[in-house]
C-alpha cells in the first residue's frame, strides 16, 4: 500500500474519519424514521475504515479496530438474536418490538426500543464482514 | 415446573464458574458437591410431590404459549411416570455430580463435563415433564446433542469421536422418523398436547395413518433406548467418562425411548400390531443383550450389554402391555436404574483404585476396598434377580407377564428363561470375579475409593435392599402411580416380596443355579461361543458402518457432478433454472397476465437514465479492457441508484452507492491479483452465453411488465404503510420492515452475511497458504 500514500489523502484522511464514523452513527440512529438504518450506516463505517486503510497500513488499521472484524460477526448475530428476546418476557411473540418512550435533557421526546438494538446487530455484522473481507484481501496482498 | 427444567441449563451457565472458584489455595475444593446440590434440591422438590402425585394419582399441569400459531406450547405435566423419572433423574443426578467431581479431578476438561452434565440433565428432565409432542421433541434431541458430546468427551481420541459420531448418528436418525411419527400422530389426534391425545385411544386405532405413525414412532424410541438392530452403539457409547455412562447410558438417557412408549402406550398401545412389535423385538434384544454381555470381558463392556437387556425387557413389557406387565416393567425400570447406576459406578472405582479395565485382570480386591466390595455384592444380587432384593420382586413379576402374555407367549417364556439364566452369570461375574480369588496384578495398587466416589454405590445399592423389603409401600407412593399412568387405568396389582411358591419362583431357582454353574465355566463358555463372532460381521454395526461409506460416496458423486469449480457453470445452472422455472409459471397462468406497457408519462430524463444504462452495459460487455470493464460496471451501478432515487427509494440508493464504492474497493484490492484480461473462450461459446444473457434479460423484462399489470392480492404495501408509525415508532418505512415487521427475515440475511464472509475469508487464507507452501 506505500506506493499510494499521499499527503493530501492522509491529511484529508485524517480529519474525513470521524466525521465519517460520526456520519454512520447518526445514520444509525436516525434510520428508523429517515432514510439510513443499520445495513446503510455499516457500510459508511466500513467505508471510512478502508481509506484509513488507504492512507496508513493494515497493523494500523487493526489498531484502530481494538476488535477483530470477525468478533465483531459474532458479537453482531448475539446483539441481534437477543433483541428478540425481551418480548418473550413481556408476553409476545418472539421479536415482537418493545418500546420505551422517555424525555431526555437536550434530546427532548426520544424513544429506544428492541428494533434498535437490532439494528446496531445489523451494523456491526455488516462492518465484521466486509472489513474481515477487505483486511484478508490487504493481508494477502502483501 | 418451567423453573425445574430451566435451572439446569442455568447452572450449566455457572459451573464453570464454579469450578474455576478455589477459595482454599489448591487444596481439594468440592466444586462437585456444590454442583450437586441443585439436583439434590430438585429431588426433594420433586419428593414433595410424592404425597399428592404419587399417593393420591393427582396430575399437575402447567403451561405457557410458545408458538401458538402452530399450536406448540411449553406445557408440562407431573403424574406418576413423570415423577418416577424425575426422581431418578435428580436422584441419580446428585450422586454423578459428586462422583464426577473427585473422577475426574484435575481432569483440564473438568468445568466442561459439568456444564454438560447439568445441561443433559435439564435436558432429560424436559423429557419427561412435556406435556407437549414438539417441545418433547426439542427435549429429546438435546438429550442426544449432549449425550454426543459426552461421549465425544475426550475428543483426542479418535475411536471416542468416532463413537460419539456413530451415537449421534443413530438418536438422531431415529429422531427423524420420531419427528414424523409425532406430527403424523398431531394430525391424527388434531392437537399436539400428550393430555389430549392420550384420551382418544379409539380415534388413534382407527386412523388410517395408524401403523405408518406406529412404526415411525417406534423406529425413534428403538433407536434412543438401544434395541435391536440400533443396539451395537450403546456399548461403543462406553468411550465416555465413566459417570457419564452410569448417567446416560444405564439409568436415564437409554430410558427415554423406554419413557416415550410407556408414555403413548394409552393412546397407541393395546393393537395386535403393538405387541408383535414391542413384544418380539424387545423379547429378542433382552436375549442378544445378555449373551453378548456374558461373551465380553471388558467390565463396561458387561454393564452395557447388561443395559441393552435391561432396555429389551422393558420394551418387552411395554408392548405385552397386561396390567402384570405394565406393574413388572415399571418395577424393572426403578430396579434397573438403582442397581445398574450403582455397579457403573463400583466399575469407574475399579478403573479409579486400581486401573483395570477389564475382567480378565481383576480379582481379589475384596480385602483392599471392603466397603466398595460389600456394596457391588448387594447391588450384583439385585441386578441376578435375587431374594430380598427389588431386582427379585421385578423379575418374579417379570416372568409372571411372560408366562401370561396373551400373545406369543412360548417365543417370550423362552427367551426370558433363557435371559434369566444368562442374567445370574452376567451378576455373578460383576459381583464375584473383582473381589474374591487371587490378587490380579494391576497398575495402581487397589485402595478403598474417596467418600465422594462411594456415596453413590452406597446409597443405591442399600436402596435396591430397603425397597425390596418395602416393596408394597413403594407400589403405594411411586409405582401406583406411574402404573395408572402407563396403563391408562387404575391396575389390580400388588407388589410383594414373597409371592408364595409358584412357578416364576420355580424358574428363578432353576437359573439361579444354571447360571452359577454357568458362570463356573464362563472361560469355556465364551469359547464354545466364540462361533458367534462371525455374526457379528453381518450384523447391524456393518450395515451402519457400510451406509456411513455409501454416504460419502454418494455425496463424493454429487459433489464431482454439480461442483465444477467454474463460476460460469454455476451462473449458467442458476440463471437457466430460473428462467425455466418462471417461463413456465408464466405459461401455465398465459390467460391471466397482462403486459402493461404505458408509456405516457415517461419523463426526458427519465429516457436519458435509460439510455446511459444501456450504453454502459454494452460498455462492459464488449470492452477490451479490465479498467474500463471496471468502469463500466461502476456506471451501471450508479445509474442504478440514480434510478432508486427518481422513484423515491432514497434507502435503497444510498444502498446502492455504498456496495458501489466498497466494490470498487474491493476490486482495487484483487486487480493485482487477476490473471491478464485475454480471450479465453472462442466465438461460439461467447454467442452461447450472449443467448443466455439475453433470455435471461428477456425474462425479467417479460416479468416485470407482468407484475406490474396483473394483480392477485391485494398489494401488502398500504398496511406497511398505515401500521408503520402507529404500531412500529417509526416513519421510514423500509427500515421498519427490516427491524420490525420482519426481522425473522433481516436475522436470517444477517446470518447469511457473516456466513458468506466466513467462507470468503476461509478462500483467502487457503489460498494465502497454497503460496507459502
Amino acid at each position: 500500500m506505500n506506493n499510494m500514500m499521499s499527503l493530501v489523502l492522509r491529511t484529508t484522511g485524517y480529519f474525513l474519519l470521524p466525521l465519517l464514523l460520526i456520519f454512520s452513527v447518526f445514520l444509525l440512529l436516525r434510520g428508523h424514521d429517515e432514510p439510513g438504518g443499520g445495513f446503510i450506516a455499516g457500510l459508511v463505517a466500513s467505508a471510512a475504515v478502508c481509506l484509513h486503510l488507504f492512507f496508513t497500513d493494515i497493523a494500523a488499521t487493526r489498531r484502530l479496530l481494538h476488535i477483530d472484524p470477525r468478533d465483531l460477526l459474532g458479537w453482531g448475530l448475539t446483539l441481534a438474536t437477543l433483541s428478540g428476546i425481551p418480548a418473550v418476557f413481556m408476553g409476545d411473540p418472539f421479536f415482537t418490538s418493545q418500546w420505551v418512550e422517555m424525555t431526555l435533557p437536550l434530546l427532548g421526546e426520544t424513544k429506544v426500543g428492541t428494533p434498535l438494538l437490532f439494528d446496531i446487530g445489523v451494523y456491526a455484522v455488516v462492518v465484521g464482514s466486509v472489513l474481515a473481507i477487505v483486511l484478508s484481501l490487504a493481508e494477502a496482498e502483501e | 415446573m418451567l423453573l425445574a427444567v430451566l435451572s439446569g441449563f442455568l447452572f450449566a451457565c455457572i459451573a464453570p464458574v464454579v469450578h474455576g472458584a478455589r477459595p482454599l489455595a489448591k487444596s481439594y475444593y468440592g466444586a462437585g458437591w456444590v454442583l450437586a446440590m441443585l439436583p439434590a434440591v430438585l429431588f426433594l422438590w420433586f419428593a414433595s410431590h410424592l404425597r399428592s402425585v404419587g399417593l393420591n394419582g393427582e396430575v399437575i399441569l402447567n403451561s405457557w404459549t410458545w408458538i401458538p400459531s402452530l399450536g406448540i406450547s411449553l406445557s408440562f405435566r407431573l403424574d406418576g411416570l413423570s415423577l418416577l423419572f424425575a426422581l431418578l433423574i435428580s436422584g441419580i443426578g446428585f450422586f454423578i455430580i459428586a462422583y464426577a467431581g473427585r473422577y475426574l479431578e484435575g481432569h483440564k476438561d473438568q468445568a466442561r463435563l459439568y456444564v454438560l452434565l447439568l445441561s443433559f440433565m435439564a435436558s432429560m428432565l424436559g423429557l419427561v415433564l412435556s406435556d407437549n409432542l414438539i417441545s418433547l421433541f426439542v427435549f429429546w434431541e438435546l438429550t442426544s446433542i449432549t449425550s454426543y458430546l459426552l461421549v465425544g468427551f475426550s475428543h483426542e481420541d479418535k475411536p471416542s469421536r468416532l463413537s460419539a459420531r456413530q451415537g449421534l448418528f443413530v438418536t438422531m436418525g431415529g429422531g427423524l422418523a420420531l419427528l414424523a411419527g409425532f406430527v403424523m400422530l398431531g394430525m391424527a389426534g388434531g392437537s399436539y398436547e400428550l393430555s389430549e391425545l392420550l384420551s382418544q385411544r379409539e380415534l388413534l386405532h382407527d386412523h388410517a395413518l395408524y401403523a405408518p405413525m406406529l412404526i415411525l414412532i417406534v423406529i425413534g424410541a428403538f433407536s434412543k433406548s438401544a434395541q435391536f438392530p440400533f443396539h451395537f452403539w450403546l456399548p461403543n457409547a462406553m468411550a465416555a467418562p465413566t459417570p457419564v455412562s452410569a448417567y446416560l447410558h444405564s439409568a436415564t438417557m437409554v430410558k427415554a425411548g423406554v419413557y416415550l412408549l410407556a408414555r403413548l402406550n394409552p393412546g397407541l398401545g393395546g393393537t395386535e400390531l403393538w405387541t408383535m412389535i414391542l413384544g418380539l423385538v424387545g423379547a429378542f434384544t433382552m436375549f442378544i443383550g445378555v449373551f453378548l454381555a456374558v461373551r465380553s470381558t471388558g467390565i463396561k463392556k458387561v454393564l452395557a450389554y447388561s443395559t441393552v437387556m435391561a432396555l429389551g425387557t422393558l420394551t418387552m413389557l411395554i408392548g405385552i402391555g397386561t396390567p402384570t406387565a405394565i406393574t413388572a416393567a415399571m418395577a424393572f425400570l426403578l430396579a434397573h436404574s438403582l442397581y445398574k447406576g450403582a455397579l457403573f459406578l463400583v466399575a469407574g472405582i475399579i478403573g479409579h483404585s486400581t486401573g483395570s479395565k477389564d475382567f480378565m485382570h481383576t480379582g481379589g480386591f475384596r480385602s483392599a476396598m471392603p466397603v466398595t466390595a460389600l456394596f457391588a455384592g448387594v447391588a450384583a444380587l439385585s441386578l441376578g434377580g435375587i431374594i430380598p432384593l427389588f431386582g427379585f420382586v421385578a423379575k418374579e413379576l417379570m416372568l409372571e407377564a411372560v408366562l401370561d402374555a396373551p400373545l406369543f407367549s412360548a417365543v417370550l417364556s423362552t427367551l426370558a428363561v433363557a435371559s434369566a439364566i444368562l442374567g445370574v452369570t452376567v451378576a455373578a461375574i460383576v459381583g464375584i470375579r473383582p473381589w474374591y480369588g487371587r490378587l490380579a496384578e494391576t497398575k495402581v495398587t487397589p485402595h478403598e475409593a474417596p467418600p465422594a466416589m462411594l456415596a453413590g454405590p452406597v446409597v443405591l445399592a442399600s436402596l435396591s435392599l430397603v425397597l425390596g423389603l418395602s416393596a408394597p409401600l413403594v407400589q403405594q407412593w411411586l409405582l401406583g402411580s406411574a402404573i395408572t399412568a402407563v396403563h391408562g387405568a387404575p391396575v389390580e396389582k400388588n407388589l410383594s416380596l414373597w409371592h408364595g411358591f409358584n412357578l416364576p419362583l420355580l424358574i428363578s431357582a432353576v437359573s439361579l443355579v444354571a447360571g452359577l454353574l454357568l458362570f463356573a465355566v464362563w472361560r469355556g463358555f465364551r469359547r464354545a461361543t466364540r462361533f458367534t463372532d462371525l455374526l457379528a460381521k453381518v450384523g447391524p454395526e456393518q450395515w451402519y458402518e457400510r451406509a456411513m461409506v455409501a454416504i460419502t460416496h454418494v455425496s463424493a458423486w454429487q459433489t464431482r457432478m454439480l461442483q465444477t469449480g467454474y463460476l460460469r457453470y454455476y451462473l449458467m445452472i442458476v440463471l437457466g433454472s430460473m428462467v425455466a422455472l418462471v417461463l413456465s409459471q408464466m405459461w401455465t397462468y398465459r390467460d391471466s397476465i397482462n403486459l402493461l406497457i404505458d408509456v405516457s408519462d415517461l419523463r426526458f430524463y427519465e429516457v436519458v437514465v435509460a439510455g446511459v444504462l444501456g450504453a454502459a452495459v454494452l460498455m462492459a460487455a464488449i470492452t477490451s479492457s479490465r479498467l474500463s470493464a471496471v468502469a463500466a460496471l461502476g456506471a451501471i451501478g450508479f445509474t442504478v441508484a440514480l434510478l432508486y432515487l427518481l422513484f423515491s427509494a432514497p434507502d435503497l440508493s444510498i444502498t446502492q452507492v455504498l456496495v458501489e464504492t466498497l466494490t470498487v474497493i474491493l476490486l482495487v484490492l484483487v486487480l493485482f491479483r487477476l490473471p491478464g484480461f485475454i480471450k479465453l473462450s472462442p466465438t461460439h461459446l461467447r454467442l452461447r452465453d450472449a443467448g443466455l444473457a439475453v433470455i435471461v434479460g428477456a425474462t425479467m423484462t417479460l416479468l416485470l411488465l407482468s407484475v406490474n399489470g396483473t394483480q392477485y392480492f391485494d398489494s401488502i404495501s398500504s398496511y406497511f404503510i398505515a401500521e408503520s408509525a402507529p404500531s412500529a415508532y417509526g416513519r421510514n418505512i423500509v427500515n421498519v420492515i427490516l427491524v420490525d415487521f420482519r426481522t425473522l427475515d433481516t436475522l436470517g440475511e444477517i446470518f447469511v452475511l457473516a456466513l458468506a464472509a466466513t467462507g470468503v475469508l476461509a478462500m483467502i487464507r487457503f489460498r494465502a497458504e497454497d503460496k507459502d507452501l
